[in-house]
C-alpha cells in the first residue's frame, strides 16, 4: 500500500508529500481509536448529566437557572470559528503554501480556543458568584461542571499542544513528524467541535426550552 | 508538607502501638513487602545488573520484553493474591463461632485487594504480557504500531500495582472491595486514604489497558505481514482483537466511575452520595458497564491460548475456525449488554430484568459453541497431553460447569436468592480461573521455550497441574454449598459451626493452590538450571503451526530477518510442508527497530508520586509528579532520532546463524517432545 | 412442595425443642428427609449438611417465592443437562481414541469442518436458550418482588442500618430491631430504604432478595407457608459490623402472632427518640422490641437521607 491508493479518514497528503501521506496511515488511525475512546468518556458523562439533570436538582438550581443563550452562543461561534481557521491551516500543510500562513492560522485558531477557555471560566465564576450554583450544592451542578469542565480542560489541553507543535514549527522547521502531529492535533479539535455541539444543543438549548 | 501523611500512617509503628494479632499479620505483610523491595534491590547491587536492567529492560521497547516484564509483574501479584486468599479462608475457618485473628476491618482489606489485584494487577497484566508478546509475532510483524505507548501502559499499570503494595506499608487499602461501591466508598463511610488508594490504584491501571487495547487494535489492522488476511489470522489474534476493541471502549465507564467517586470524596461533589441529588445506582451501572465487558476482556484472549493449544497438541488444524471467529465476535458485541445481571435486585421492573436476563443466557450460545468447537479440534487428531494441553482439556470440563452456575445465575429469580452470596464467588472463580488463569499458565508453558530458547521441565509442570486443579476443586466447590445454605460473601466470621468441615475443604483447596503456585516456581527454577538439556534453539518445540514458530528462541530483537509473506491460514504448517520453512531470504534489507527510552520509567515514577501524593492530600508532591509526567512526554516529542538501524550483514550473520545450528540439530517426532531430543526442530508428520 | 412445608414442620419442632438443635436430633431428620427428596444427587451434599443445622437457602424453602425459585433451579438443570452432558461423556473417549501414539480413531490434520455438525452446534444451544428463556421470562414476571402474593398483605418497613435492620410495622404501630416476627401463611410486604449505605436485605429460605437504598423505597413482597424460625441479613457489605448484621424471622401462626403483639404492646418500651438516636450510629444491635414509634418515621428516614428532611438525625423526632 503507498501513495494515493491509501485513504485514511484524516487529511490526505498524498498529492504532496507520499512519503508523508503512508507514514500517517498507522498514527492517524490510531488517533481515530483515541478518539472514538475518549468519546465514550463523552457518552458517559453525557448520560450521567441526562439523569442528574432530572433527578439530581435536590431542590437547587434547574438547568434552566445555568442558561445564558448569548453567552453560550458566544461559545460556540468561537469554538466552530476556531475549527474553521485549524481547517485553513490544514490546507495551508496540505498545499504546502509556506510555514508563514499556517502558523498565521494557528496562532487566529490559539487566539480563539483561548478566549473560548478564558469565557468558560468566567461563565464558572458567573454560575458560583452570582447563580449560588457551585458543584458541590447537588448532584446535578456535580454533572453539569464535569462534562464542561472535562470539555474545557479537552480544548485547555489542545492548547497546551498547539503551542507545543508551533515551538516544533520553529525549531525543525515542517518536517514530518510535525506534520502528523498536526494532522491528530486538528482531528482532536474537531472532536471537541462535535462534542461542543452537543454541549451547546443538550445543556444550554434544551435547559433553556425545558 | 506530607499532607495528611503521619507515622501511625506506618504499619510498623500501629504493630508497635496495638501488638494485636490483626495489626502483627500487617506488619508481617509490610515487612515481606519491604524485604522482597531491598532484596532485589541488593541483588541488583550484587551482581551489578542495574545498567542491565535499565538499558534492557526498563528503557526497551521491544515489545517481546515489555510482554515479559508485565508476566512477571503479574505473577508477584499472584502471589500476593493468592496469599491473602489462603489467609482469608484459614481466618473464616477459625473464626467460626468465635473471634478470628484478623479484624473485621483488616479482613475487608484482605477482601478488596485479593480482588482488586487479581482482576487489575494479576489478570490484566498477564493477559497483556501474553499478548503483547505472541500476537506481534503471529501476524508477523516486528513490533507493535506505538512502541513508546506500549512501554507507556506498562508504566502506568505498574505504578497501579505499586500503589497496592504501598498500601501494605503506608496507610490501609479500601475496604470496599474490588468494585468499590458507593455509597459504602463515598468519604461520609469510608474516611481516610483506603479507598483514595483504591482510585487512583485502578485508574491508573484503566488507563494503561485503555492504550494497550490501543495498541493492540491498531497493530492488528495495520501490521499484519503480506497475504495475511484477517481470516488467516490465528485465532489467538482475533481473540485479542476483541478484547482490544473491549478495552478501548469499556474502560472508559471505569475512568469516569472512579473519577466521579474522586471528585465527591476530594471536593464535596455530589455524584454518588445519599443526599443533594447524588444517586449511587448511576456507580452500579457505569461500574459494571466496565464491569461485565471486562469480564470478557480477561476470557476471550484465554480462548485464542486455547485455539491455539488443542490444535498444536491434536497435530491438527483448528476446527470451526470461522465458527470461532463468529462466536468471539458475538461475545464481544453481547457483552455490552447484559451489564445489569450485576444487580437485578436492585429494584428495576420486572420487565428490564427480563430483557438483561436473556440477553445474559445468549452470551451462552456462541460460548457453547466454542467448546464443541475445540472438542472437534481433538477428534480425528493426535492428542499428546504435555502440561498445556492437561490445562486446556481440564479448562474444558470446568468451564462448562461454570457457564452451568452462570446460566442459573443468568436468570432472575435464582439470583434474588443467591445475589451475593459465596454461589457467586464460587461462579465467578469457576469461570476465571479455568477461564482466564489455566489458560494464560498454558500459555507460560507452551511460549516460554520461544521466549528464553528452553522448556520448562515438564514434570513441575504437571505437578503444578494437579495442585491447581485439585485445589481449585476443593477451593471453590464448598463455596457453592455454602452459597446455596445462604452463606454470603465478605464475610469475616460466621456464627455457625456446621459451615466448618466446608471451610476446612475450602482452605485445603486454596493451600493446594499455593501449592501449584509453589510448583510453578519450582519449574522455573529447575528449568533455569537444566536449560541446555532443555535448549530448543531452533525454535519450534511444539511442531508449531503459526508464524511465531518461524524464528529462532528466543527471537532476535527484530523478529524476522525478511516480514513474512504467507498465504493461508496455519502459515508455519504449511511453510514446513511446502519445504519453506528455513531458507535463507535473498532480500535482506537494512532496518529500523525503536531505540531505548526513558519515558517510560520517568511516567511509572511520577504515576506513583502523583498517586501516592493525591491519596494522601500531598499537593506539591501530586503537581511535581503531573508536571514530570507530562513533561517526559513533551520533551520526548523534540527527540527526533527514536530510531535504531540495524545493518542487512546484522541480520543475514544472525539468519545464517540459525540455519547453521538447524542443521546440526535431528529433528524429532513428537513421541520425544519432552525429552532432552528435542532441540526445537520439528519431524515431519505427526 | 409438599416435602418442604414438612421439613419445615420438623424444623419447627426442633426448634421449639432444643433451640439450637442438637445433633442427634437433627441426624434423625436427616435421615427421614433422603427418601423424600427427588433430586438425591444434586442435594446430596447440602443434605450432608443439613446434618449440622445448615437447613438454609432456597433448597429448603419455607415460602411460595422460594418454593418456585427452586423449581425454576431444576428446570435449568435439566435443561442444561442436553449441553452439558455429551461434553462429559465425549471427552474422555476423544482423548482415549486419538491419544497419541496408540490412538486409533482416524487422524486428518486438515479436518476442520462439516456442515451438519456445524448446524447442531448452533441449533442445540439456541434451542435451550430458547427454552430456558421463555421460561426466564415468565418466571421474572410472576415473581416480581413488587407484586403482592395475595390480597390483604402484610406491611412490614424495614430500615437498613449500620448495623441492624430496624423494622416497623405501620398498622401495628410496633416495632423491633434485629428481629421479625410475621403471621405465618399471609402475604408478606416489605418497603424498605437505607439510612445510611446501600444494603441488601434476604431472608434466603423464603427467597428473594432486594437493595435497601438511601433516599430511595425498593418493595419485597414473600410469604412464609407455616411457622418457624429464618435466618435473615444484609448481603451488601457495609462496614465492620457486616458479618453481625444478621437477623431471626419468625413466623407464627396467626393466633400466636396476635398474642405476641398483644405483649410487645404492653411489655415493651416504646421506640423514642433517644431511643433512635441510639440505634442511628455505626454500631451493632441486639434484638429489641418496641411498643410504639414515631408515626410517620419511615418517610422522615428516606426525606433525611436524601437531604431534604430536616438536619441529620432528625427522623427520629
Amino acid at each position: 500500500m503507498s501513495g494515493a491508493d491509501t485513504r485514511h479518514p484524516g487529511l490526505n497528503l498524498g498529492q504532496t508529500d507520499a512519503g508523508g501521506h503512508d507514514a500517517a496511515e498507522e498514527v492517524v488511525f490510531g488517533f481515530w481509536v483515541f478518539l472514538m475512546s475518549d468519546m465514550v468518556l463523552f457518552a458517559i458523562l453525557f448520560a450521567t448529566y441526562a439523569t442528574m439533570s432530572t433527578h439530581g436538582q435536590a431542590g437547587g438550581p434547574a438547568p434552566l437557572d445555568l442558561v445564558d443563550l448569548g453567552s453560550a452562543l458566544a461559545e460556540t461561534l468561537l469554538l466552530l470559528g476556531s475549527s474553521f481557521t485549524f481547517g485553513m491551516a490544514s490546507l495551508a500543510l496540505k498545499y504546502r503554501e509556506g510555514r508563514t500562513r499556517l502558523v498565521a492560522w494557528l496562532a487566529l485558531t490559539f487566539v480563539l480556543g483561548a478566549v473560548f477557555v478564558g469565557w468558560e471560566v468566567h461563565d464558572v465564576h458567573v454560575w458560583i458568584t452570582q447563580d449560588d450554583a457551585p458543584p458541590q450544592r447537588s448532584g446535578f451542578l456535580s454533572a453539569h461542571y464535569l462534562l464542561t469542565a472535562t470539555h474545557g480542560l479537552h480544548v485547555a489541553a489542545g492548547l497546551l499542544w498547539m503551542a507545543v507543535i508551533a515551538v516544533q514549527i520553529g525549531w525543525f522547521g515542517l518536517i514530518r513528524e510535525v506534520k502528523l502531529r498536526l494532522m491528530r492535533l486538528a482531528l482532536f479539535w474537531h472532536m471537541l467541535d462535535i462534542v461542543w455541539i452537543g454541549i451547546f444543543t443538550f445543556v444550554f438549548l434544551y435547559g433553556a426550552v425545558r | 508538607m506530607l499532607g495528611a501523611l503521619d507515622w501511625q500512617a506506618i504499619v510498623f509503628v500501629r504493630a508497635w502501638r496495638d501488638p494485636s494479632a490483626s495489626e502483627l499479620i500487617g506488619a508481617a505483610a509490610g515487612g515481606l513487602a519491604v524485604t522482597g523491595a531491598l532484596a532485589a534491590v541488593v541483588l541488583l547491587s550484587v551482581f551489578r545488573l542495574w545498567r542491565p536492567l535499565w538499558s534492557g529492560w526498563l528503557t526497551s521497547l521491544d515489545h517481546k520484553k515489555i510482554g515479559i516484564m508485565y508476566i512477571v509483574l503479574s505473577l508477584v501479584m499472584l502471589l500476593r493474591a493468592v496469599i491473602e486468599a489462603a489467609l482469608m479462608r484459614l481466618h473464616q475457618l477459625v473464626a467460626v463461632g468465635q473471634g478470628g485473628p484478623l479484624s473485621p476491618e483488616h479482613f475487608a482489606q484482605l477482601f478488596s485487594t485479593h480482588g482488586t489485584i487479581m482482576i487489575f494487577f494479576m489478570a490484566m497484566p498477564l493477559l497483556t504480557g501474553i499478548i503483547n508478546y505472541v500476537m506481534p509475532l503471529q501476524i508477523g510483524a516486528r513490533d507493535v504500531s506505538f512502541p513508546l505507548l506500549n512501554a507507556i501502559s506498562l508504566a502506568l499499570t505498574a505504578a497501579g500495582a505499586a500503589l497496592v503494595m504501598v498500601s501494605l506499608v503506608i496507610g490501609r487499602f479500601s475496604t470496599g472491595g474490588w468494585s468499590g461501591y458507593a455509597t459504602y466508598t463515598e468519604l461520609a463511610y469510608s474516611m481516610g486514604e483506603g479507598v483514595d488508594y483504591w482510585i487512583w490504584a485502578v485508574t491508573l491501571s484503566s488507563l494503561g489497558s485503555t492504550l494497550s487495547g490501543l495498541n493492540f487494535a491498531v497493530t492488528i489492522y495495520k501490521k499484519r505481514c503480506p497475504g495475511m488476511t484477517l481470516f488467516r489470522m490465528p485465532l489467538f489474534c482475533w481473540t485479542t482483537l476483541c478484547t482490544s476493541i473491549l478495552m478501548i471502549f469499556a474502560m472508559a465507564p471505569l475512568t469516569a466511575a472512579t473519577v466521579m467517586l474522586a471528585l465527591d470524596r476530594y471536593a464535596g461533589f455530589h455524584f454518588f452520595t445519599n443526599d443533594a441529588g447524588g444517586n449511587m445506582m448511576n456507580y452500579a451501572n457505569l461500574f459494571w458497564l466496565f464491569g461485565h465487558p471486562e469480564v470478557y476482556i480477561l476470557i476471550l484472549p484465554a480462548f485464542g491460548v486455547y485455539s491455539e493449544v488443542f490444535a498444536t497438541f491434536s497435530g491438527k488444524t483448528l476446527y470451526g475456525y470461522r465458527a470461532l471467529v463468529f462466536a468471539t465476535m458475538c461475545i464481544a458485541v453481547l457483552s455490552f449488554t447484559v451489564w445489569l445481571h450485576h444487580f437485578f435486585t436492585m429494584g428495576q421492573s420486572a420487565n428490564i430484568n427480563a430483557v438483561f436476563g436473556i440477553a445474559t443466557m445468549t452470551i451462552g450460545i456462541p460460548t457453547g459453541v466454542k467448546v464443541y468447537e475445540w472438542l472437534m479440534t481433538m477428534v480425528r487428531g493426535r492428542i499428546r497431553l504435555t502440561t498445556p494441553m492437561l490445562f486446556a482439556v481440564t479448562f474444558l470440563v470446568t468451564f462448562v460447569l461454570g457457564g452451568l452456575t452462570g446460566i442459573l445465575l443468568a436468570n432472575p429469580t435464582i439470583d434474588f436468592s443467591v445475589h451475593n452470596s459465596l454461589f457467586l464467588v464460587a461462579h465467578f472463580h469457576n469461570m476465571l480461573i479455568p477461564g482466564l488463569l489455566f489458560g494464560m499458565i498454558a500459555a507460560v508453558q507452551v511460549w516460554f521455550p520461544k521466549a528464553f530458547g528452553f522448556r520448562l521441565h515438564e514434570g513441575w509442570g504437571v505437578a503444578g497441574f494437579v495442585c491447581w486443579v485439585a485445589g481449585f476443586y476443593l477451593a471453590f466447590m464448598p463455596l457453592y454449598a455454602l452459597g446455596l445454605m445462604g452463606a454470603m460473601r465478605r464475610t469475616s466470621q460466621w456464627a455457625r459451626p456446621e459451615y466448618g468441615p466446608w471451610l476446612a475443604v475450602a482452605l485445603l483447596g486454596a493451600v493446594l493452590v499455593l501449592g501449584g503456585v509453589f510448583c510453578l516456581a519450582m519449574q522455573l527454577f529447575v528449568s533455569i538450571r537444566r536449560r541446555k538439556e532443555l535448549a530448543v534453539p531452533v525454535g519450534d518445540p511444539w511442531d508449531g503451526r503459526t508464524l511465531e514458530w518461524a524464528c529462532p528462541a528466543p527471537p532476535p530483537e527484530w523478529n524476522f530477518t525478511v516480514i513474512p509473506k504467507v498465504a493461508s491460514g496455519d502459515a508455519f504448517t504449511v511453510m514446513k510442508r511446502e519445504g519453506r520453512a528455513y531458507e535463507m531470504p535473498d532480500d535482506i534489507e537494512d532496518i529500523e527497530m525503536p531505540a531505548n527510552s526513558a519515558v517510560a520509567p520517568v511516567i511509572c515514577v511520577a504515576s506513583v508520586a502523583t498517586g501516592f501524593a493525591v491519596t494522601w492530600h500531598i499537593w506539591w508532591l501530586a503537581v511535581l509528579g503531573l508536571a514530570a509526567g507530562w513533561g517526559a512526554v513533551i520533551a520526548r516529542s523534540f527527540v527526533l532520532d527514536t530510531k535504531r538501524r540495524i545493518p542487512a550483514a546484522t541480520l543475514r550473520a544472525s539468519h545464517a546463524a540459525w540455519l547453521d545450528r538447524l542443521r546440526r540439530t535431528v529433528p524429532v517426532s513428537r513421541a520425544g517432545e519432552t525429552d532432552p531430543r528435542n532441540d526445537g526442530l520439528a519431524e515431519h508428520g505427526a | 412442595m409438599v416435602q418442604a412445608r414438612g421439613a419445615d414442620g420438623m424444623r419447627r419442632a426442633q426448634m421449639a425443642g432444643t433451640g439450637r438443635g442438637g445433633v442427634t436430633g437433627t441426624r434423625s431428620v436427616c435421615a427421614a428427609r433422603v427418601p423424600r427428596i427427588r433430586h438425591l444427587p444434586v442435594l446430596l451434599p447440602l443434605m450432608l449438611a443439613a446434618c449440622g443445622d445448615a437447613r438454609d437457602g432456597i433448597f429448603f424453602a419455607a415460602g411460595p417465592v422460594a418454593e418456585a425459585q427452586r423449581a425454576h433451579f431444576f428446570y435449568i438443570l435439566g435443561w442444561m443437562a442436553v449441553a452439558i452432558l455429551p461434553i462429559f461423556v465425549a471427552l474422555p473417549f476423544v482423548l482415549w481414541r486419538y491419544r497419541y501414539g496408540r490412538g486409533r480413531g482416524r487422524y486428518a490434520p486438515e479436518w476442520e469442518s462439516q456442515r451438519l455438525l456445524e448446524t447442531v452446534f448452533w441449533a442445540v444451544p439456541v434451542v435451550i436458550v430458547v427454552a430456558l428463556g421463555v421460561m426466564l421470562w415468565r418466571q421474572t414476571i410472576r415473581l416480581d418482588p413488587y407484586m403482592p402474593l395475595g390480597p390483604d398483605p402484610m406491611t412490614v418497613e424495614v430500615v437498613a442500618m449500620d448495623w441492624k435492620f430496624l423494622f416497623l410495622y405501620p398498622e401495628e404501630g410496633v416495632a423491633s430491631v434485629n428481629t421479625l416476627t410475621v403471621p405465618a401463611g399471609r402475604p408478606l410486604r416489605f418497603v424498605l430504604t437505607s439510612a445510611t449505605v446501600m444494603q441488601s436485605f434476604v431472608v434466603p429460605r423464603l427467597g428473594g432478595q432486594i437493595y435497601a437504598m438511601g433516599g430511595m423505597v425498593t418493595e419485597l413482597n414473600l410469604q412464609a407457608d407455616a411457622p418457624g424460625v429464618f435466618r435473615g441479613q444484609n448481603t451488601q457489605y457495609n462496614g465492620e459490623g457486616f458479618a453481625q448484621q444478621k437477623f431471626e424471622m419468625t413466623a407464627m401462626a396467626p393466633d400466636a402472632f396476635d398474642a405476641w403483639l398483644a405483649r410487645t404492646r404492653a411489655d415493651a418500651p416504646p421506640l423514642t427518640p433517644e431511643v433512635w438516636q441510639s440505634l442511628d450510629t455505626r454500631a451493632t444491635a441486639d434484638p429489641a422490641v418496641y411498643s410504639a414509634y414515631p408515626p410517620g418515621l419511615f418517610g422522615r428516614v428516606v426525606d433525611t437521607t436524601l437531604g431534604t428532611g430536616s438536619h441529620h438525625g432528625g427522623a427520629g423526632q
